[in-house]
């Protein structure tokens, strides 16, 4: 490999031999490619035409009132594929192409990945599979479904509880067997290098778009920005527009769950210490041994034991803070935006809108915050139903 | 203690090298077919700790690795467990684990502790090459000897690179992919073997998808000093949960032609 994958001492790759030199493939083509004005200019175009970028910046007034301060949205949801993940796949696929490779596999723990996985699969005519843990196929069948109509297989994924973290367990066994022909196109700013620095490249522009609208529409920059985070995509891809504005605080929203006992929560900056998983070195919840915990969220999309390595050195560096947001004040969230706003956030958006609303008090009226919405919540209605049946 | 040299430097023939997990089924169980293990003519062990997300292996290490886990396997009990088959015989032990248990329990402290127990080496799965420096170190210090893999992917390089690193022997991985029984065996082996042995003299063991006699038999005539079966044996702890000493027979019983197979093939 070229380089180490470092953030400070986290990161790395830490990845069976089998594995080393697919990585070496992927990080080549990678420096190789992204700054290439070709594959630039088809990316733009990926963007703009298929995926509907730039995404607007608004400014929910409503929920504004509510929390009182005012409340900026970046819109990731209204992407192609309802959340900010095919900015990624776009990226990675197109990566695929210029690397000539036809087959695609990808995990996925709320499907949006995995869609917007599939829908790429579909779009460049490649061979896709879908790794899923059984919990979140039952949980999330919208986007299972969504995924086989776009033409991918639907792996369901038995071991553990079923969750993202067995999803990639899998697709990594997967991936060891048929490295030779097959694009891994991992979904979060996690897992082995080159990953997270491929994985932050592709969604960074909704940091440098988010940035340049808070200058056009808000005058100037916002007080905080706001992203929920379980691998930690969305988050990095908003919070690396920011970096240099040491005035802006930077928010992290993991999942609390029900409870910030052992293996009921995802809050793995909260309250995890650092160990190996999935190739990198980074924080993760685990018992004294070193065994990794099951995790628990509402949210398929956060409920993951370990997170980005860039996330741990900025949360040792304290250029971010991170919170845990629980379960019920997610749910209030999501109802509160839907009510006030007409917008149906993402039960893992929901996070960040908790956050605020559980603070609201830590903040002045004058207070600025720009809230990541990575994806909307069509996917998570009928698990709201469960948790707060609708009166009639 | 005997070592890894003295073991190879004696034999004539390949070494049989069974796999299994510390704990599966439980803990005496598990003691009781280590011991029969050797008592059927392992040449040396190759021992896992079970960890919750065996990302090398197949399915059936890791519902090895989920039974043994159940009946509570943690390190003080893998540390005992190690002591009581050095007690029952003095025969060389690899441990094949991955990292975060290593790195959790102190990464000096392991390799020193487990070298008292009994230990020769310790595979990290998850741990290339690239890396290697944070463990050999501590490893070599503590009187362990380094054991690495190379698998069919492997550049010429890399392979003298991890050649050089490597004081044990080189756990030479017959497949890409996961560990687990196959019914044929890879045709890449040969060539892989006699790739590693242009390069290094040390020792190479062959192991993942080698499940018959036949198998180690052309595994051996292709020159490797060690023959490394994990899934095949570790499923006749899986099919006989119920009846313990048909478990015991089974694994006798197999080991025992392997043995006899790689014994009619000396080098």
């Amino acid at each position: 490999m070229k380089y180490k994958g470092r953030f400070g001492n986290y990161g790395g790759f830490y990845v069976p031999e089998v594995l080393i030199p697919a990585l070496e493939e992927l990080e080549d083509a990678f420096y190789h490619f992204y700054e290439n004005p070709q594959f630039v200019k088809e990316l733009d175009e990926l963007y703009k035409y298929y995926a509907g970028r730039p995404t607007p910046l608004y400014h929910a007034k409503r929920f504004s009132e509510i929390v009182g301060f005012k409340v900026y949205l970046k819109r990731e949801d209204l992407l192609h594929g309802g959340a900010h993940k095919v900015n990624n796949t776009l990226g990675q696929g197109l990566l695929a192409k210029y690397m000539g490779k036809k087959k695609l596999i990808a995990e996925t723990g709320a499907g949006q990945h995995g869609l917007a996985t599939a829908m790429i699969g579909a779009l460049f005519g490649m061979e896709t599979k879908i790794f899923m843990g059984v919990t979140d196929i039952d949980r999330q069948s919208v986007n299972v479904h969504k995924m086989r109509l776009c033409g991918a297989e639907v792996v369901a994924v038995e071991g553990g509880t079923g969750t993202l973290k067995d999803a990639i367990n899998d697709a990594l066994r997967y991936w060891t067997a048929h490295v030779t022909d097959t694009f891994y196109l991992f979904g979060s700013a996690a897992g082995p290098h080159p990953y997270p620095a491929i994985v932050k490249h592709f969604q960074s522009c909704i940091g440098k778009e988010a940035r340049q609208q808070c200058i056009d529409q808000i005058g100037g920059l916002p007080d905080m920005v706001v992203a929920c985070v379980g691998g930690g995509s969305n988050a990095i891809g908003i919070f690396s527009g920011f970096y240099d504005d040491k005035n802006v605080r930077l928010i992290g929203v993991e999942a609390g769950g029900m409870s910030l006992e052992e293996g009921k929560n995802a809050a793995t900056l909260a309250i995890g210490k650092v160990g190996i998983l999935h190739g990198a070195k980074a924080y993760l919840l685990q018992d004294k041994e070193g065994q990794v915990y099951d995790t628990e969220s509402v949210s398929a999309g956060l409920d993951y034991a370990a997170v980005g390595p860039e996330h741990c050195l900025l949360k040792d560096t304290k250029r971010a803070e991170y919170f845990a947001a629980h379960d019920e004040d997610v749910l209030n969230a999501f109802e509160t935006l839907t009510k006030s706003e007409g917008i149906i956030p993402a039960l893992e958006s929901s996070h960040a809108l908790a956050f605020l609303m559980t603070h609201k008090n830590d903040f002045s009226p004058d207070t600025i915050a720009v809230v990541n919405l990575s994806g909307r919540g069509d996917k998570d209605v009928s698990i709201v139903e469960k948790h707060r049946p609708l009166k009639q | 203690m005997k070592t890894y040299k003295q073991l190879f430097s004696q034999l004539n023939r390949a070494a049989l090298i069974p796999f299994f997990v510390i704990g599966d089924p439980d803990f005496d169980t598990s003691l009781e077919i280590v011991k029969t293990a050797i008592d059927s003519g392992a040449d040396i062990l190759e021992l896992g700790i079970p960890f919750s997300d065996p990302i090398a292996d197949g399915p059936a290490i890791q519902k090895a690795d989920i039974r043994s886990m159940k009946s509570g396997m943690n390190m003080a009990k893998a540390l005992e467990f190690i002591q009581k088959i050095k007690e029952y015989k003095d025969i060389p032990i690899g441990l094949l684990m991955y990292y975060n248990l290593v790195f959790q329990y102190g990464i000096k402290k392991f390799f020193g502790d487990f070298h008292k127990a009994g230990v020769n080496s310790v595979l990290v799965a998850d741990l290339s090459i690239d890396d290697a420096d944070e463990i050999t170190e501590p490893a070599l210090s503590s009187g362990l000897d380094t054991v690495f893999m190379v698998t069919p992917n492997t550049k010429s390089d890399r392979m003298k690179l991890i050649a050089s690193k490597t004081t044990g022997f080189i756990y030479t991985v017959s497949v890409l992919g996961v560990t687990g029984s196959r019914n044929e065996l890879s045709n890449q082996i040969d060539g892989l073997i006699a790739k590693l042995k242009k390069i290094t003299d040390v020792p190479i063991c062959v192991g993942f998808g080698i499940s018959s006699p036949e198998h180690a038999v052309s595994v051996a005539k292709a020159g490797a000093n060690g023959v490394i079966i994990g899934s095949k044996i570790v499923s006749f702890v899986e099919n006989n949960l119920e009846n313990k000493s048909k478990m015991k027979e089974d694994i006798s019983a197999f080991l025992k032609q392997v043995k006899s197979a790689i014994s009619d093939n000396k080098s």
